[in-house]
Order: structure tokens, then C-alpha cells, then sequence
């Protein structure tokens, strides 16, 4: 039911981990759904140097937090915001359709990451 | 080539060798309709009534009581439904319980929605039923009691004959949906009190398509499927000949093979219960320790979901379950794990693996080798198990 390509990012998921200074973290998801994902920036000069992912779910869960940290990795926070569910889904060669959620779940992961990048920097500013 | 392991029999079972030699006749030389008066016909009909034969002496009931249908799924459907319309008169309330199979559960909820009135027992948390809870849900209304033999998820073995005589006390039909039972543990429809079974040949090593309904005498119900004479009147539709004619081959192994094949299998089973349990951290067994079929391994590990679970046992050659197969495509968790009063997170992290007669030592060692690394791989992935280390537990 999966494609290679989600098979791939499941058994071999990219930017597995944990950054413990990340300058923004997000999590979306509950367990009681099934899906947790969880996603930590490290952002230099409004550009993401690094990322990881912690996931809790299915396949497609898990090989949409990989493909959606790949895709962000190296881009400016604007574009990063530009990434969409369905171009997570199609780096992927597709999802089942009852498992776009998991890429939907990606998309508000990193946004809700850059969220709180820029929360955290607004307090900074304030703190200065 | 990578090793192959099937894990998944409660799903269903290869078809044996001599199943599959004594069907092969009646698809090509033997192939007459069993209704037809020619000698192609009574040729067909013979072994019609052999296989009828045979399912009737596994169960202890007379061929006359064995009506067969298309599976499980039809026979569960026909039992209900039939003696719901049948006995609409004499009252409109069911009783069954909340880890029936979808196709009692389904069944009873369409009922509701025709004006049926349906209490769906809770069980404990090995998932059995109390009959003493039966009994009190009964009321002057009830004409029907459902309960499973045994689950098909957890594997629990329900207290049949108990239920079965608090049914036939207050003369209450009593259906049990078998179709997990039949062929490895003993199932006897007289010293059960059971009025109404169903049964599936593909359980147990028969093939798919074909099924049974044992009604015992003088049960009122109307038929289900509507049309010619077959099944004296209760069944239409030409029979499934070479169908029937595998179940009745299979049904008979298998009752002859029981003693030995469910030492073996708890044999085996109890040596992958125990070896998953010392050898990895944070996991449950569900369903009863003992009462419970002699195949049937289902557990939840903490922190990791169930299908990323089977895809990594998938990738080693290992063929699994979460839950039941039916269920799979459904993000829901399942309701037999919700109503042993699992939380919904466990649930989710749950897997079944049920043994068969293909199953060797050697498969148990393979899944004991790879399992743990597996769940470790999904737990360094989850955020729950960070956030869990030397916290909160659940199991």
C-alpha cells in the first residue's frame, strides 16, 4: 500500500533525533490519535541549519516527518512556511488517502516549529 | 531468499494438502448441481451430504442442523438477523458484548436502528465476560444472547457453557460466533447449550468463501438469503460445492488433530509470551494467561504504534497483525483493546501474533531475535519514550 519511497524514509528515516538547543520546537498530534510528531529547529541568520524529528505513529507518520525535514533542510524560514502537505505527499510518490493526514501533521509540525522561533525571538527582543 | 514466518493464522490459514485434494474433483469431474435429480447431481449431492456429515459430528450436533453460507461473516449476519425478524413478536432486545467481531457488532447496531433494543456487555481486562452480568441484563423483552467463543484479537475464551445455560434456563436463544473456536479448542453444541454457530472453513485450514450456520432444532428464524429450495429452505443459491465439500475435510482434520496441534501451539506460544515479556521493557500481555486459544500472542508496547510495527516485522519476513484485519485502514484503535480498558495510546501499540500448524521453534526463536531491536528502533523515534524514561507508566 506504501510506496518505495515512503518504505525507504520509514526503514531509513533522515534527521532522526533530538537538538538539545534548538532555537524553536514543535509538536503536533496526540497519542490518543496515534500520532505525535515533534520537530526541532536550529535556525541562523533566518535559515534552518539544521532540523530533526521525533515521531510517534504509523509508517506514513513517520517517512512524512523524514521527507518534510529533507525538504526544509538549508531553506529560509519563508520558504520552509511555503511547504505544503501535499508537496510532502508527493516527494513521497503519494500517501493512501486515509494517510494524508500524517502529511498534513508534517506541514503544522514545521510551522508550528517556526512559531516558536519567532515567539521565542519576539521575547528576546523584549528582554533586550 | 529472506525467511518468510506467518504469524497471522487468526486472520486466516493455507489450505492443507488433503483439503485441497479431495476439493479438487468437484470443480472439474464432479460438478454437478446438487439440486439437479441426474446422476451428475446426485454425485454432487453425495458429497454435500459427507461434508454435512462430517461438521455436524465435529460439533456434536445432526447433519440436518449444519446449514453452510459463504464464511463467518454471512452466518453471524443470518443467526441474528433471522432470529430477530423470526421472534420480533415475543420481544426486541438483544444481549451481546463490546468485542463481538464487526459482523455481530454491525449487525446488532443495524438492528438498533430497525427499532431493536441492544446491551452490549462490558468485559473485564482480560476480556471475558461474567455470565452473572448476562443474566442480569436480561429482561422479559429478550429474545436473543450473542456472545463470542473465543476473541479474535486478545484470543480469550469465553465461559460458553455457563452463558449457554442461563440462555436455555429462560428460553433465550443463545448464539456464539465460533468461527475463532472451531478446530482448536473443543466446541460441543449440546453440553454448551448453544442454539446458534458460526463457523468459518479458511480458520481452520479450509478454504476461503464457505462457512456454516449450526441451527438447532426448532430454532425459529427466517432466512436470510432468499431464493431457491437448498439448505431445505433456509439457504438459497447453489451451493458452493467444492467450497463445502473442503470445509467438511477441513473441520474433520482438524477435530481429529486438536488434541495435538493446541498442546503444540500453546507450547509455542507460551514460549514467545514469556520471551517477549523478559526481553523487552514496557509491554503488556492482553487477554487471559490462560484461558485463552492456544495460537493467540497479542501485546501492546509502550510507546510505539502497532502498523509501523508490522511494516518493520513486514520488512523481516515476519507476517503480523494489529488487531484484527478487518480493522486495518481504520486510524481508530481497537474496540476490543478499548473495552478491556486499554488507554487509547497503548491500544494503538498493540500486535497479534497468531500460530499455526506451519509454525516451528525455529519461527518463535526468529521472532524473539528481531523483535526487540525493532521496537527499540521505534521507541528511539518516539517522542513518548523520551518523555516517558523513568516516568510515568502505563503498563
Amino acid at each position: 500500500m506504501y510506496s518505495e519511497k515512503v518504505m525507504d524514509h520509514f526503514m531509513n528515516p533522515r534527521n532522526v533525533g533530538e537538538i538539545e538547543d534548538a532555537d524553536g520546537v514543535g509538536e503536533v498530534g496526540n497519542a490518543k490519535c496515534g500520532d505525535i510528531m515533534k520537530i526541532f529547529l536550529k535556525i541562523r541568520d533566518n535559515r534552518i541549519v539544521d532540523v530533526k524529528f521525533k515521531t510517534f505513529g504509523c509508517g506514513a507518520a513517520i517517512a512524512s516527518s523524514s521527507m518534510a525535514t529533507e525538504l526544509i533542510k538549508g531553506k529560509t524560514i519563508d520558504e520552509a512556511l511555503e511547504l505544503t502537505n501535499k508537496a510532502v505527499a508527493e516527494a513521497l510518490d503519494g500517501l493512501p488517502p486515509i494517510k494524508m493526514h500524517c502529511s498534513v501533521l508534517a506541514e503544522q509540525a514545521i510551522k508550528a516549529a517556526i512559531e516558536d522561533y519567532r515567539r521565542r525571538q519576539q521575547e528576546k527582543q523584549v528582554n533586550s | 531468499m529472506q525467511k518468510r514466518v506467518y504469524m497471522d493464522h487468526a486472520a486466516t490459514t493455507y489450505t492443507k494438502q488433503e483439503v485441497l485434494d479431495e476439493m479438487l474433483p468437484y470443480f472439474k469431474e464432479i460438478y454437478g448441481n446438487p439440486s439437479s435429480v441426474h446422476g451428475f447431481g446426485r454425485e454432487a449431492r453425495k458429497a454435500v451430504d459427507l461434508a454435512r456429515e462430517r461438521t455436524a459430528a465435529a460439533l456434536n450436533a445432526s447433519p440436518e442442523e449444519i446449514y453452510f453460507t459463504s464464511g463467518g461473516t454471512e452466518a453471524d449476519n443470518w443467526a441474528i438477523k433471522g432470529v430477530a425478524w423470526a421472534n420480533k413478536e415475543r420481544g426486541n432486545h438483544i444481549i451481546t458484548t463490546s468485542i463481538e467481531h464487526h459482523a455481530v457488532l454491525h449487525t446488532c447496531q443495524y438492528l438498533e436502528k430497525m427499532g431493536f433494543e441492544v446491551t452490549y456487555l462490558p468485559v473485564d481486562s482480560y476480556g471475558l465476560v461474567y455470565p452473572e452480568q448476562v443474566k442480569e441484563a436480561i429482561t422479559d423483552k429478550t429474545i436473543l444472547i450473542s456472545v463470542m467463543f473465543a476473541n479474535n484479537e486478545i484470543g480469550t475464551i469465553e465461559p460458553i457453557r455457563e452463558i449457554g445455560q442461563i440462555a436455555r434456563e429462560r428460553g433465550i436463544y443463545f448464539h456464539t460466533d465460533a468461527v475463532q473456536a472451531v478446530g482448536h479448542i473443543p466446541v460441543d453444541v449440546k453440553e454448551m447449550n448453544i442454539d446458534l454457530l458460526s463457523l468459518s472453513a479458511h480458520k481452520f485450514y479450509g478454504p476461503k468463501g464457505v462457512g456454516a450456520l449450526y441451527i438447532r432444532k426448532g430454532v425459529k428464524l427466517h432466512p436470510f438469503i432468499h431464493g431457491g429450495a437448498q439448505e431445505r429452505n433456509r439457504r438459497a443459491g447453489t451451493e458452493n460445492l467444492a467450497g463445502i465439500v473442503g470445509l467438511g475435510k477441513a473441520i474433520e482434520l482438524a477435530v481429529a488433530n486438536l488434541e495435538e496441534s493446541s498442546k503444540r501451539l500453546a507450547a509455542m506460544r507460551d514460549r514467545l509470551i514469556s520471551g517477549v515479556l523478559n526481553t523487552i521493557e514496557n509491554v503488556r500481555l492482553n487477554g487471559h494467561p490462560t484461558k485463552r486459544l492456544p495460537g493467540n500472542a497479542n501485546f501492546s508496547f509502550e510507546f510505539i504504534e502497532g502498523e509501523s510495527l508490522l511494516l518493520s516485522l513486514d520488512m523481516k519476513g515476519i507476517a503480523a497483525s494489529s488487531g484484527s484485519a478487518c480493522t486495518s485502514g481504520s486510524l481508530d484503535p481497537s474496540h476490543v483493546l478499548l473495552a478491556i480498558g486499554l488507554p487509547h495510546e497503548i491500544a494503538h501499540g498493540s500486535l497479534r501474533l497468531t500460530l499455526g500448524d506451519d509454525n516451528t521453534d525455529e519461527d518463535i526463536d526468529y521472532v524473539l531475535e528481531v523483535l526487540p531491536d525493532i521496537v527499540q528502533r521505534l521507541r528511539e523515534m518516539s517522542p513518548l519514550f523520551a518523555q516517558n524514561k523513568g516516568g510515568k507508566r502505563y503498563v
